[in-house]
């Protein structure tokens, strides 16, 4: 089960969390604003960044990406609203739906629970990343064969997640596809054709049917 | 030349499995939602809404929201009452979400709190706070009507056998992925929406009529959208207010609704209370039923529910209907409306009927079903044999625990029937491409897929040789998608434009052939003389023959490839865990008929997606509203619960292909009788009746423990 959960993978705890949360409400009242910090410095020297802008440089899909956002900026808003990958959903906006899945150096997180500065130095894989050309991924061809998409909201989601789930298990069975999907929701109900699709896409990738 | 759909082992493409036309995009996240348009200089907009559940407007000050600097535009709604939490109140668009956000809360507004009820038995009391002068209750026209005789004293003859239960059904929230809204931009008097909408001209026409600026000028673009359910098709407040900010600011703004917005404020399926009494003669022919109903559309929208249900030539028949009126987000068309409702009613009633007949459920039915009805009596008989009736526990709640199984029933109809209003035209280019177009929208029901299948076919071209377009008011006018009348709508014009289309192409092609046009026939990527192998174009070169202005056939819908009106059965079997009240649903199988199969691939999704938007409401779903502050407590997505990957059960859906009966609407059907056949089951498995949805585990355990003591 605990490969399965969707935390993200920065080194972040709940606990560390919270310890720079307190970090940064003393801090405040130093910081002046509209000044650009250089995020790595700044942490390596315990200075909080923000709240203006500051460069951010993410490596997307294998390319080498920089966007200047705010610290508060996530990952997702800084993939859709500035980078234009918008194959990533935002749904709930709070890590309870899964329509925001990337990889983060090839596990599935959720890209709205996770803010972009953190997510430097990392692989970021999102859904536009998956296919070669024209040739798509065994799992966005086996979503597209075996009808694993309605609306196609969560879909990019949805296939990240198995995505995510083949990297670490390339010989899923069936609960552990279901387990793989539990963090993602679709309205349309194509879990069934869903779970078709991730066990044909590991047959796919091992030179099956 | 008549058209008509060929025979099944002729139509190589309708009746098969064919795989979405735009799953590629879909699957790589090319394909560009609403919500996924970055223009440049794009504007984000929000709307600040009422945070009390009933209150005056005293005043609104957006001076300070005005002057921040990263505000572009604001508008005032000017409310003078708010009747709901959630209601709009102003609104901003700014230079990014985040700035958006901190604007509203510079809006200053001052409220008069106003007394609220947000539970619909209080407020049908004498006292409770009115949320319109005409107050909160609103019976149904002609109420009480009464069909046949009067049923009181049928179920006071001795001969007759009745039960009685109330059965309740919560609200239920669409909660599509996709919010509703739209990205607005203006140039000069043109504006142009990329909108998440079932409706592209419904869209359009909203605007129009709001700005009073010509239908034409406005462009409303569909290609793709995150679910509907009903709920979206027209501008919404939340449309005409990013297009006004847009307007404002002189730059394009999106506007796209919240989660918590979504939960709120842009419908739901309505509640229902249904006390229902049915009788029938002791060998189990329904004589009598009486039905007394309210429910809550919020402050508007009716909560009909269409009783009696499927059994509905009983002799005696008397229904009453109250609408009632609270302190919430207004209902609005949600998956058949009103029928599952009805259903689970319906179906509940008719099983404890057959409990105190000491009839088999299936039998009753079996009974009343009228003989025009063979369809749904062939559902019955496909599905008992499937899900295997006959392992039913005979007495309920009597198989070995803990965890008990269960088998019920359920039974649905609907329409689905196609009409006038929708158009196609074909296209096809001199240098053999083609286009088939036609303005309805893909809800995600597969409709462009379709739209492309059925041209192609008629030229006998496969799938990939058409470009199929739909979401778009510059494409030929086409139905809102609601109803199940998309396809029954759509397929009949595409059908007919092609076919038009392909005789203006046999009539240029005849003369080089030398035969006349009626001997062409179009096939496998050809088109040819029948019985001539030698007289034959591939389809590239006989499209070189049409000359600089490509073909267009055109055509309305028309009767006779389209037919209205499907029965459906599902069965399904549970296990309840009698220590915890966890209700799991092991298996569904689900008979449904829809004319003539389309594409049997999308078929089954939507048959899948029924029953799991069934699942899910008759365990799961609930809009929970707080009676002291009169808000809802669950407007998210953890606590307003969906039925997730781990709840599936395993499916057994078939789909009838009745070819004789045309193209049937399949979108709403399948959603109707499994919360009825959930709930039976349930019974059958512990003996204990529930009668009010959703059936969540305390409920489970509070009547367990109610019916040992």
């Amino acid at each position: 089960m605990d490969d399965e959960r969707k935390e993200p993978q920065s080194g972040l705890t709940r606990r560390g969390f919270l310890k720079g949360v307190g970090g940064g409400l003393a801090g405040t009242a130093v910081l002046s604003t509209g000044v650009l910090t250089a995020p790595e410095e700044a942490q390596a020297a315990g200075k909080v960044l923000g709240p203006g802008k500051v460069p951010v440089a993410l490596k997307v899909n294998g390319k080498p990406m920089k966007v200047e956002v705010e610290p508060r900026v996530t990952l997702l808003s800084a993939l859709r609203d500035h980078l234009d990958l918008t194959g990533a959903k935002l749904v709930c906006d709070r890590g309870e739906c899964g329509g925001c899945t990337v990889l983060l150096d090839g596990r599935p997180v959720y890209a709205c629970m996770m803010l972009a500065v953190d997510a430097q130095g990392k692989e970021i894989t999102t859904v536009e990343g998956l296919a070669k050309g024209d040739r798509l991924d065994p799992v966005q061809a086996a979503f597209v064969q075996h009808d694993a998409l309605m609306c196609g909201f969560c879909t990019p989601g949805l296939v990240m997640s198995v995505r995510g789930l083949l990297n670490r298990n390339p010989n899923p069975t069936m609960d552990d596809v279901k387990r793989a999907c539990a963090g993602n929701l679709c309205r349309c109900g194509t879990y069934p054709k869903v779970f078709e699709a991730a066990l044909a896409a590991a047959k796919m990738q091992k030179g099956g049917a | 030349m008549a058209v008509a759909w060929g025979k099944p082992e002729e139509r190589y493409l309708t009746g098969h499995d064919a795989p979405r036309v735009d799953g590629a995009a879909k699957v790589t996240g090319k394909a560009r939602y609403a919500y996924d348009i970055n223009l440049p200089g794009l504007l984000y907009g929000k709307i600040l809404r009422s945070p009390h559940p009933h209150a005056t407007v005293k005043s609104v000050n957006l001076a300070k929201a005005k002057a921040h600097p990263g505000v572009k535009a604001a508008l005032d709604f000017e409310k003078k009452t708010v009747r709901y939490a959630g209601e709009e109140v102003a609104a901003v668009a700014a230079v990014s979400p985040d700035v958006a956000e901190e604007a509203l809360r510079l809006i200053e507004v001052e409220y008069e709190r106003l007394p609220h009820v947000v539970d619909e038995e209080e407020a049908q009391k004498p006292e409770a706070p009115k949320i319109h002068q005409d107050g909160n209750v609103r019976p149904r026209k002609d109420d009480p009507q009464i069909r046949g005789g009067d049923p009181d004293p049928v179920f006071a003859d001795p001969g007759t056998v009745w039960t009685e239960g109330t059965y309740r059904t919560q609200v239920q929230t669409h909660s599509s992925l996709e919010t509703h809204g739209l990205v607005a931009k203006w140039e000069g008097d043109q504006l142009t929406v990329w909108t998440s909408t079932q409706g592209v001209f419904g869209v359009r026409d909203d605007l129009s009529k709001f700005f009073n600026v010509p239908a034409a000028s406005v462009h409303a673009i569909c290609e793709v959208m995150g679910g509907g359910f009903g709920s979206k098709f027209g501008a919404g407040v939340e449309g005409t207010a990013a297009a006004r900010l847009a307007k404002e600011a002189g730059a394009p703004v999106k506007l796209m609704l919240s989660r918590h917005e979504e939960h709120l404020c842009v419908g739901n399926r309505p509640s229902s209370v249904q006390r229902i009494k049915i009788g029938a003669t002791k060998d189990g022919r329904l004589v009598a039923f009486h039905s007394k109903v309210y429910g809550t559309g919020g402050i508007a929208g009716g909560a009909g529910v269409p009783l009696p249900y499927v059994y509905e030539s009983i002799p005696n028949v008397k229904t009453e209907h109250t609408d009632v009126r609270i302190n919430a987000g207004s209902s609005r068309a949600m998956r058949a409306p009103g029928h599952p409702q009805a259903a689970f009613g319906m179906c509940s009633a008719m099983d404890e009927l057959a409990e105190k007949l000491g009839m088999d459920l299936l039998e009753l039915c079996r009974k009343n079903e009228s003989t025009q009805n063979a369809i749904r009596l062939k559902q019955y008989e496909i599905g008992a044999e499937r899900i295997g009736w006959g392992r039913r526990n005979k007495v309920p709640g009597a198989g070995p625990g803990p965890r008990k199984r269960g088998i019920g029933l359920g039974f649905c109809k609907w329409g689905g029937g196609g009409g006038k209003g929708t158009s196609a035209e074909v296209v096809i280019n001199p240098d053999g491409t083609v286009e088939s177009k036609c303005g309805v929208q893909d809800i995600g029901t597969g409709i462009r897929t379709i739209v492309g299948m059925i041209a192609a076919e008629e030229l006998g071209l496969q799938l990939k040789d058409v470009k199929a377009l739909v979401g778009d008011t510059v494409l030929p006018p086409g139905t809102g998608s609601g109803g199940s009348r998309t396809s029954p709508s759509a397929a009949p014009a595409v059908k007919l434009a092609a076919a038009s289309a392909k005789a203006k192409l046999f009539e240029k092609l005849a003369p080089a052939l030398g035969v006349t046009p009626d001997q062409l026939v179009a096939k496998d990527g050809k088109i040819g003389v029948a019985g001539d192998a030698s007289k034959v174009f591939d389809w590239k070169s006989a499209c070189a023959q049409i000359g600089s202005v490509p073909i267009s056939g055109q055509s309305e819908w028309a009767e006779g490839l389209s037919g209205s009106g499907v029965a459906g059965a599902q069965f399904a079997e549970v296990e309840v865990d009698v220590e915890t009240g966890a209700v799991r649903v092991v298996k569904v199988v689900a008979v449904q008929d829809c004319g003539l199969v389309l594409n049997r691939l999308t078929a089954v999704s939507q048959v899948n997606g029924g029953v799991i938007q069934g699942i899910s409401w008759a365990l799961l779903e609930d809009r929970i509203m707080d009676r002291p502050t009169g808000l809802m407590v669950n407007p998210n997505m953890e606590d307003y619960k969906i039925s997730g990957a781990l709840e599936m059960p395993e499916f057994d859906v078939v789909v009838m292909d009745m070819p004789e009966r045309g193209v049937i609407g399949l979108g709403e059907p399948p959603v109707i009788p499994t919360a009825g056949a959930v709930a039976n089951a349930i019974y059958n498995a512990v003996g204990v009746r529930f009668r009010e949805l959703p059936i969540t585990p305390d409920k489970v355990l509070t009547a367990l423990m109610q019916k040992q003591a």
